[in-house]
């Protein structure tokens, strides 16, 4: 059975958990944005070289 | 000469090999992460340390993780500076800010499991300090690398600064036995094996190999990152000189 009332360590346990989501999502978030955006850019100097 | 894996040598094999491997780790880090939560909330309550203990399965695998992506900046950096290989430089540079957010988290998830089992956020502990040490080696990498303008300058600093660094990872290993630490002493990686009922060794492990899984997908995104931003410079760079 899931145990998802930590009682009085609540305040806490979820501040751990919520700063690991917030980490995550940051890290996943800037390595995406970052392959995107230099994957455009190189991209856009290969087609003017083609071009 | 030691031989590099065929990938880390050939930008090609490598953007082959990464198209499919990044998203494969992230699925596999998904489904691992909900696997080891879900036995870290069935997990009873530590009989000394009640519901705390759940901190300790995002905890104790994002300080592996500080410690295992160090190793990974140092492994790469000496490829890098012996071997001359570029893909081996953008692995080091991809790896840096990964490791150090990784390294954060077990600090601040570290002071909120201490706060209510020691009574204090933070203690000038060999562990801890060892671990802060680290935070700041990562952060004089990626500082010296943005300061200087030539690329191959920076690698040659930041390669070298990795490995005088790596120096500090037995330290961050060993403290709590080379010291009398608050902080508990190993009890998964030591000689004789884990000390934890399997009720809390199943979840950590699990969480462990998702963090891992999450680390290998972001680390191979963003060294195809640095690959492409590479390319475009370069490119750009041939553009100006017409």
């Amino acid at each position: 059975m899931l145990d998802l009332d930590p009682g009085p360590y609540a305040v806490y346990i979820w501040p751990a958990y919520g700063l690991t989501v917030l980490v995550f999502i940051l890290m996943i978030a800037g390595s995406l944005n970052r392959a995107r955006r230099w994957r455009r850019k190189a991209e856009a100097f290969s087609k003017d070289r083609e071009a | 000469m030691i031989p590099a894996p065929a990938f880390l040598s050939n930008p090609e094999r490598f953007m082959a090999f990464s198209r499919w491997a990044a998203p494969m780790f992230g699925v596999v880090a998904v489904v691992l992460a909900l696997a080891g939560l879900w036995l870290g909330f069935i997990a009873p309550e530590d009989y000394q340390q009640g519901d705390t203990v759940r901190i300790m399965f995002i905890h104790v695998p994002a300080a592996w993780m500080g410690m295992f992506v160090y190793a990974c900046l140092g492994g790469a950096s000496f490829l890098a500076l012996v071997f001359r290989h570029a893909l081996a430089d953008a692995a080091a540079q991809a790896a840096a800010p990964l490791g150090a957010a990784f390294t954060v988290l077990a600090l601040a998830t570290g002071a909120l499991w201490g706060r209510p089992m020691w009574g204090a956020w933070w203690v000038w502990d060999a562990r801890l300090t060892s671990v802060l040490v680290l935070l700041l080696f990562y952060l004089a990498y990626m500082a010296l690398r943005a300061s200087l303008d030539d690329e191959t300058k920076a690698a040659r600093a930041g390669a070298i600064l990795a490995l005088v660094g790596v120096v500090n990872l037995p330290i961050v290993h060993w403290s709590v036995n080379w010291w009398n630490t608050l902080h508990q002493g190993a009890s998964v990686f030591r000689k004789g094996g884990p000390t934890m009922t399997v009720d809390y060794l199943y979840p950590l492990l699990l969480l462990g190999l998702a963090y891992m899984a999450a680390f290998g997908s972001l680390w191979l995104v963003r060294i195809r990152a640095e690959v492409w931003r590479r390319r475009a410079e370069a490119a750009a760079l041939r553009a100006a000189r017409g």
